[in-house]
């Protein structure tokens, strides 16, 4: 049985369609990424899986059962961080988990839990003022408390400084470890790539890719390349005496696709007869950045937000 | 049971916080302590005799004129300053910023002999409180002096009594004020800023997916509230009878006030963050709500010295059938009027808990 199944799920708000017939699955023991820009729907789709939001249409079995009308039973199976995760200001971490573990009714060891997210050198530290990551640490013990089947981690490391970001990693990883399936929410390529089994790519409410990170690269990428620093009359020569697929980007960078390994001996013989100048030779691989920015036309800020990116010939 | 469990996991934590956060301790039960402290010393201190300059102009004592400044001092309400012939009166009344003043002009003693009337002038501030009573006072010595100077004995006379046994003072009516205002002050200002705030903050929907449901957690907040509502009586009934002598009575009576005080307000306050759509506008609605209510409802000064359009407003209320009921409780001991009040404020407290309750959101559509 998968933890998780959606077929054509639908959310509309007004006019706007937030999800948009969205299909897809998550595996026992899977580590499962959305990944998108802001108002990609990530949050509602998540939210949605959580129980805590209705949806207008479609099918969704999380665990085996409907979220939206399962309640309790459903959510002492699950173990949930918010996006933005926050607690009462006052209170502290182990307090909270005590909290957490009334309201379930089960029976824990906080310090254990604290040992876990590698937060017990906070233990008697009032929440506010607790750095962003150890705020969701936090998160992450909470999430525990009820010993879940399934985490929901809706952007865990929104924020966090690069060092913050790996000790939630590297928690995350643990969780794999031990079996339990997660479904992680986040607009950060790397984090995506180095945490998930699988990925959904999401834009305006649909999934534009999906798969293993290494699949979707083989599926929407370049393929290998050729790059280096030229000009429009080098890439003419060598468009003109040799068989090669060609591009020059507006930043004066030539790539050309490498079919089989020949072709790299074919480009550099031609480069050479040229007698044109060209430097910071390297071959190179898409990576699921540019497998991203292919499929949604534009990066992701720091914090969340699109950039534009300006191309004139980006693939070879 | 476990729902029991809950509720009183969800007491603990909360309590923890509000124990932890100075601010709000501060405004719950020492805030309430200073006002006692404050209003107590304004107006239940004995302020003694009105002063009252007056001038003399007629011959000195002894003398009729000086028998009615001597009659005047001797009413014990008022305390007669002399001022020296020489100078201007009304100026000197001005330069000295006095309330009251009494001219007695030249001849007076030969007039009142003669039988020929004379006038005695008294100045007054008019926006001083204490103006009537300094005219009543004149006025009344200057009527013993002409029933004496006839020879006529008066006829009808005035006995003053009590309603009670007793005569209440302002203290005994401030003391159960006071109690009222921290009865809607601090779940009002509490609630309405957490229940804004962790909608902004989306703690609710955290906290919705945990088993606790919105009546467990609205309950918690009501049995803290009702705590801090008793801890509060006790410290302020404390308070105004140790430093005041306040006649204000302990009594488990009280209690239906405590209780169901604190549900209509915490109710209250969670409606009004549920339906406003941010922290600042929670913070106003709650305030225009909060401060007329506060002031009309008899916190500070006793209802019926109000305009009657304003008593009509304030019988609208809540508070002021919380408040009316611990005055039935603590300083009429009125069993009958405190139940009337009491079920009041149930009624409503019913309502809006219902109406709090139904739509306030855990879960969004």
């Amino acid at each position: 049985m998968s933890a998780i199944e959606v077929s054509a799920l639908q959310k509309s708000y007004g006019q706007l369609r937030a999800v948009d017939e969205i299909s897809f699955s998550v595996n026992q023991g899977e580590v499962f990424s959305l990944l998108g820009p802001n108002g990609a729907g990530k949050t509602t789709t998540i939210e949605i899986l959580e129980g805590i939001r209705q949806r207008d249409g479609g099918n969704v079995r999380v665990l085996g059962v409907d979220p939206w009308t399962s309640g309790y039973a459903l959510h002492k199976k699950l173990g949930i961080i918010p996006q933005g995760f926050t607690f009462f200001p006052k209170a502290k971490p182990k307090e909270a988990i005590q909290y957490y573990a009334d309201l379930f009714g089960v029976t824990v060891d906080s310090s254990e839990i604290l040992r876990k997210v590698v937060l017990d050198d906070a233990v008697n530290t009032y929440f506010e003022d607790l750095s962003g990551g150890q705020k969701q640490k936090v998160g992450l013990a909470l999430s525990l408390v009820n010993n879940p089947e399934m985490l929901f981690l809706d952007e865990p490391t929104t924020g966090l400084d690069p060092q913050a970001r790996r000790a939630v990693w590297e928690v995350i990883r643990e969780l794999k470890k031990e079996g339990r399936s997660i479904m992680l929410t986040t607009h950060y390529l790397e984090e995506a790539e180095v945490l998930a089994d699988r990925v959904a790519i999401m834009n305006k409410g649909k999934i534009a890719a999906i798969g293993t990170p290494a699949e979707i690269i083989a599926q929407h990428g370049s393929g290998e390349r050729l790059e280096f620093r030229g000009d429009q009359k080098l890439a003419d020569y060598l468009r003109e005496h040799t068989n090669l697929d060609v591009g020059l980007d507006g930043n004066n960078l030539v790539r050309v696709r490498i079919g089989e390994k020949h072709d790299i001996l074919v480009a550099l013989e031609s480069m050479e007869r040229s007698g044109l100048d060209w430097a910071d030779l390297k071959t190179r691989k898409d990576s699921l950045e540019d497998v991203f920015i292919k499929l949604v036309g534009f990066a992701i800020e720091e914090g969340g937000g699109i950039k534009q990116i300006g191309n004139s010939g980006r693939g070879a | 049971m476990a729902s029991l469990k809950r509720t009183l996991s969800d007491l603990k934590i909360f309590s923890r916080g509000y124990l932890r956060n100075k601010i709000g301790l501060f405004f719950s039960l020492v805030f309430p302590i200073i006002l006692i402290l404050l209003f107590g010393s304004i107006f239940s201190g004995s302020s003694g005799p009105i002063q009252v300059y007056v001038q003399n102009q007629d011959s000195p004592s002894p003398s009729p004129s000086g028998g009615f400044v001597t009659a005047l001092n001797s009413t014990n309400v008022v305390r007669t300053v002399l001022v020296d012939n020489s100078t201007n009166f009304s100026q000197y009344l001005l330069s000295h910023s006095a309330t009251a003043g009494v001219l007695i002009p030249k001849g007076f003693s030969a007039s009142y002999i003669l039988k020929k009337p004379v006038n005695v002038t008294i100045y007054t501030n008019p926006a001083d409180t204490s103006s009537g009573i300094v005219v009543a006072t004149v006025n009344e010595v200057v009527n013993a002096f002409n029933l004496n100077r006839t020879g006529s004995t008066p006829v009808i006379g005035t006995q003053s009594l009590p309603i009670a046994s007793q005569s209440y003072k302002y203290i005994d009516f401030l003391v159960p004020g006071l109690i009222g205002f921290t009865v809607l002050t601090s779940p009002m200002f509490s609630l309405v800023n957490i229940s804004s705030e962790y909608k902004k903050t989306k703690l609710f929907k955290q906290l919705s997916l945990t088993p606790l449901t919105k009546g467990e957690w609205l309950t918690s907040k009501i049995i803290w509230y009702t705590l801090l509502s008793i801890i509060s009586y006790l410290l302020m009934t404390f308070v105004g009878i140790t430093l005041f002598g306040a006649h204000v009575g302990i009594t488990p009576l009280v209690l239906p006030f405590l209780v169901i005080g604190p549900l209509f307000f915490v109710s209250l306050g969670m409606l009004v963050g549920t339906l406003t759509k941010s922290v600042e506008s929670a913070a106003v609605v709650g305030n225009l709500i909060t401060f007329p209510m506060m002031f009309l409802s008899g916190t500070f000064f006793p209802v019926n010295t109000m305009p009657q359009y304003l008593q009509n407003v304030a019988h609208v209320l809540p508070l002021f059938y919380v408040i009316d009921g611990l005055n039935q409780v603590m300083i009429f001991n009125n069993t009958s009027q405190m139940l009337y009040d009491a079920a009041i404020v149930l009624a409503g407290a019913i309502i809006v808990f219902v109406l709090a309750v139904g739509l306030f959101k855990w879960r969004e559509d």
